[in-house]
């Protein structure tokens, strides 16, 4: 047993039925008691899902326990097969189901008897992985199902298609700006005169899927979700893949450049330099920005970035090495790929932190005092308690984080929106600066709050009328700073003298 | 019995029970706030907290007095020793937080695996010193609201059962009365007990926001009845003294198996009535407890009238539309009953429990309203099935469909106007003050509808989407 307040990934299930709902006409029934459809609210409320999703539940209740669930199971996909004609349904475990140890195979293979649409069960064990887990599995589970079925009846497609093409793989509903990266990645495709073979999870149909052996190269944007699928189908037809995540210049440059080695090899003969080089100094404004004044009063200043492999990783990259930043520690609560993390960022940070204990996290923010965070939501309002702003980089995410408005993180497109909300994370770097300069607009009193402020030392009047000549939003900070040097010291009381003995040792 | 012109009577159906509804655990989001020195431990998995994750929004982040004990696969397969498991957490939770109770909310992967929570608690709380209340709500046999029920059950069996002797300490015990006492001297309080009549102690049971227990026991008080306690009262240490033959009453149509409890454990006296909610509930349910203590209520009817004249601009916007129960929180009844006394027309009310006992006189009432206002009786649809419910609102094109958020968004798309029916679950609804509240929230879609009527979009889907 655990004591845990919050989670950063969510159980297996969700996985599933992420990968279930981005399919069209792909039906999900879990198996599981009544409550645990909260994934249609989620869907509902944070993406604004206009259809209603396509879940429902084989409701695990007493009677089950006592009996089994008998012949419910089986009836409950064979009325949803006959109710809405999906192409498939998808039994979902769930915890409960995890422990009930049902044949739910025995079920599924019944139902398929009378079902017109396929019927799967997907194989995902609650107390084994997680939400991101889970849907890397249910991905190629699905998409394994239909390259098996195909070959079965000979339709499987023969050889590439005329032109370089792609599977993109792995954007999902209630994705971190899934659907806005999706549109930027067929852009960036378009671009470069590859045609997008299929797309999935997202919009795909099922029936699709069998054309996926046609791409020249399958596309995985995001390391949590599609790696399996894509390696399966490496394996399978010798597709090549490309896991380099567009984000950032430097590695849409990079992703792009991999792109054209792997179609080369193909015969394809294109050369994307004069394409990027024209992106990076016209298109994006990226390259510019790292250049410019206001970037400039951003080096040296402290971030911190803890998120999902993907997005941290990245993250970590543009702030370190395209923007001079210095991230003192990034981060990832994909415990189970955590050497793939460290081996990304190491070079970029000056250390890395592998927890999925928010306790933990909000601890080592409180610890460095960074000027800019870029995090989850939790870290955001990590951040609201001690004065830090922070950027909102990866799932668990809020209804804000699905804007209407198009916010790509990746491509060229992805690349101005970054560098908009890192810029505005930190406390804007100008007006920082002449703040300090003149001491602060702001000299009413205000109480410093804070995960470890609580204090033991005293403040002599004029030590608190200097502190209070200190910019707030920096304040907490000084105080901070200021009482450790103090405890470190002996001091007894903090006058302004010490206050200053402070700043000169910190030398900030 | 004549054969001619029988009068409509209540038509109860039962369904499937493949509805939406949220999970009962999530009781501890209002439990913990209302119970101010209290900690929720809920003891289940992921799944579990996920769901309080993310249902609860923005309160996890406010450290709430609440967490899960997370179930590994070591508890499952009982590698690990439960009551082993269970004391680490909890010394953990009193070391860190010092609460007077601990609730543990057994989830169905306790039930399932058998946890005996019933069992090792007095074990435990025996060498923790501090009190452990178990609460089995799960979704194996609860929906939503239940959950306080379940919790209050267990709670109900911690009340003291004897009143402390000196009068004085009794004063003491009691929030309410404490908080109405406030800086008087002990005379005036003497003079106070005066103003009530002489009847056998009353406790209300349910848990309300604070100034909805402050503006219900101050309604009584009007009519010279004196609520004793509440259950639940602001603190566990205060919960109310409940000996034999004390009367109660239930302000929620959710709250049956505590209303057993207290008949059969506690040997208390239910008074069966309409629930406070809308003016005509609150009005019957003060008329119900006056009867029961021989009190002749005096000043309701102009207490009734003045409410509903404050609401006229509300109900000429609802007046002869027709509204649909989809059904998740047990409030359904009450409030059909209440829109029906606003001339609206209740199309169907979806509920997923009915207990006909404990609502007897919420049932009775809602078909007496019915036929007072001439309006059609509606079909109270037991463990409804969401699927076999969107055919039919299809069909009757209700002016407003009362649901879960997960067919809001997708019943407006197709030109639906929705309420979503938790918001009733935490607003606060009851009493006269309130049922303001109640017209609020049920009117806001229309009268955004109304805004936007002129625009020509209403359907928003491309295809008469399949569902």
């Amino acid at each position: 047993m655990k004591l845990a307040y919050w989670m950063y990934a969510g159980p297996a299930h969700i996985g599933t039925l992420r990968i279930a709902s981005s399919f069209k006409n792909v039906h999900a029934i879990m198996h599981a008691p009544i409550g645990d459809d909260y994934f249609n609210v989620m869907r509902s409320m944070l993406s604004r899902e206009r259809d209603f999703t396509p879940v429902t539940t084989s409701v695990v209740d007493r009677n089950v326990l006592a009996r089994g669930s008998q012949e419910k199971v089986v009836d409950n996909i064979t009325r949803k097969d006959s109710e809405e004609h999906p192409d498939l349904i998808v039994l979902t475990p769930t915890c409960t189901s995890s422990i009930l140890q049902e044949d739910l195979h025995n079920f599924v293979e019944r139902a398929q008897l009378e079902a017109k649409g396929d019927v799967m069960l997907a194989d995902v064990n609650h107390y084994r992985y997680n939400e991101l887990q889970a849907a890397d599995r249910t991905l190629d589970q699905i998409v394994q199902y239909y390259i098996e079925k195909a070959r079965k009846r000979g339709e499987l497609p023969e050889g590439k298609t005329a032109k370089p093409s792609v599977n993109i793989i792995g954007t999902t509903t209630l994705g971190f700006h899934n659907n806005h990266d999706c549109t930027e990645l067929k852009r960036l495709m378009a671009d470069l005169g590859i045609e997008v073979n299929t797309l999935i999870p997202e919009g795909a149909s099922v029936n699709d899927l069998k054309k996926m052996p046609k791409a020249w190269f399958n596309l995985v944007p995001y390391r949590e979700l599609g790696l399996t699928t894509a390696r399966y189908l490496e394996e399978q037809f010798g597709t090549p893949y490309i896991d380099i995540t567009p984000m950032g210049v430097v590695e849409t440059a990079r992703c792009i450049r991999k792109i054209q080695q792997v179609i080369n090899a193909q015969g394809a003969e294109v050369d994307y330099e004069d394409f990027i080089n024209e992106q990076t100094l016209h298109v994006s404004q990226a390259a510019w920005f790292s250049r410019s004044i206001d970037c400039q009063n951003l080096t040296g200043k402290k971030a911190v970035v803890f998120g999902d492999n993907t997005h941290a990783a990245a993250i970590t990259k543009i702030l370190a090495r395209e923007m001079g930043i210095h991230v003192v520690w990034a981060g990832t609560y994909c415990k189970y790929d955590a050497d793939w993390f460290r081996e990304q960022v190491s070079e970029y940070c000056d250390e890395v932190l592998i927890s999925e204990d928010h306790g933990a996290i909000g601890d080592a923010i409180a610890r460095v005092e960074p000027s800019a965070i870029f995090g989850t939501q939790m870290e955001r309002h990590v951040g609201k308690r001690l004065d830090i702003p922070c950027g909102v980089i990866a799932a668990p995410i809020h209804v804000q984080n699905f804007p209407i408005g198009y916010k790509p993180f990746m491509g060229y497109e992805g690349t101005n929106q970054i560098t908009d909300l890192i810029y505005n994370s930190f406390t804007l770097g100008m007006e920082d600066h002449l703040l300090e300069i003149f001491g602060g607009h702001d000299t009413k009193e205000v109480i410093t709050r804070g995960i470890s402020a609580d204090s033991d030392l005293n403040w002599t009047k004029d030590g608190q009328a200097e502190l209070n000549k200190i910019p707030g939003f920096v304040r907490g900070k000084v105080k901070r700073n200021t009482e450790k040097f103090a405890r470190d010291r002996g001091f007894k009381e903090i006058n302004a003298e010490v206050l200053y003995a402070a700043k000169e040792a910190v030398g900030a | 019995m004549t054969v001619t012109q029988q009068p409509e009577a209540l038509n109860f159906e039962c369904e499937t029970g493949n509805y939406h509804t949220f999970c009962p655990i999530s009781c501890v989001a209002w439990l913990y706030q209302k119970i101010e020195d209290s900690f929720f431990l809920v003891i289940g998995t992921k799944t579990c907290g996920y769901f309080l994750q993310n249902a609860m929004g923005v309160m996890i982040f406010a450290e709430p007095r609440y967490a899960m004990a997370e179930l590994e696969e070591g508890d499952i397969s009982a590698q690990l020793n439960d009551y082993e498991e269970l004391k680490r957490l909890c010394l953990q939770i009193k070391r860190d937080r010092n609460p007077s109770v601990i609730v543990w909310i057994g989830t169905c992967t306790t039930e399932i695996i058998k946890t005996d929570l019933e069992g090792l608690a007095p074990k435990l709380e025996g060498e923790i010193g501090i009190p452990i209340v178990v609460a089995r709500a799960n979704g194996l046999d609860y929906a939503f609201t239940q959950g306080e029920d379940t919790v209050l059950a267990a709670m109900a069996n911690r009340c003291p059962d004897k009143a402390p002797v000196a009068e004085t300490d009794k004063n003491e015990r009691n929030a309410i009365q404490k908080l109405l006492n406030f800086g008087k001297k002990k005379e005036d309080v003497a003079q106070e007990e005066s103003e009530y009549v002489d009847h056998p102690p009353l406790v209300l049971f349910g848990s309300l926001p604070d100034p909805v227990v402050t503006q219900l026991t101050l309604e009584l008080k009007k009519q010279g009845v004196k609520v004793s306690g509440w259950l639940p009262a602001k603190r566990f240490t205060e919960l109310p003294v409940l000996e034999e033959g004390y009367y109660v009453s239930g302000v929620n149509p959710f709250l049956s198996r505590t209303a057993t409890t207290l008949m059969r454990r506690r040997k208390c006296k239910l008074i069966g009535s309409p629930f406070p909610i809308g003016p005509d509930g609150t009005r019957a349910w003060i008329e119900k407890i006056c009867s029961v203590f021989g009190i002749t209520p005096t000043g309701l009817d102009e207490r009734e009238a003045q409410i509903w004249e404050g609401l006229e601009e509300y109900v000429k916007l609802i007046r002869g539309k027709s509204v649909f129960f989809m059904g998740d929180n047990l409030l359904e009844v009450s409030l059909a009953r209440f829109l029906v006394r606003c001339g609206m027309t209740v199309q169907e009310i979806g509920i997923p429990y009915m207990d006909k006992r404990y609502q007897a006189a919420e049932l009775a009432f809602l078909e007496k309203t019915c036929q007072e206002m001439g309006s059609p009786m509606p079909k109270i649809v037991e463990k409804p099935d969401n699927y076999n419910q969107l055919q039919r609102i299809y069909e009757l094109k209700p002016d407003l469909v009362i649901t879960g958020m997960a067919h809001a968004n997708p019943l407006e798309a197709r030109g639906i106007n929705t309420k979503w029916s938790v918001e009733f679950t935490f607003a606060q609804i009851h009493g006269f003050t309130n049922a303001r509240d109640v017209l609020e929230l049920v009117t806001r879609p229309l009268r955004r509808n109304n805004n936007l009527k002129d625009l020509g979009w209403d359907k928003l889907v491309r295809e008469e989407a399949k569902i």
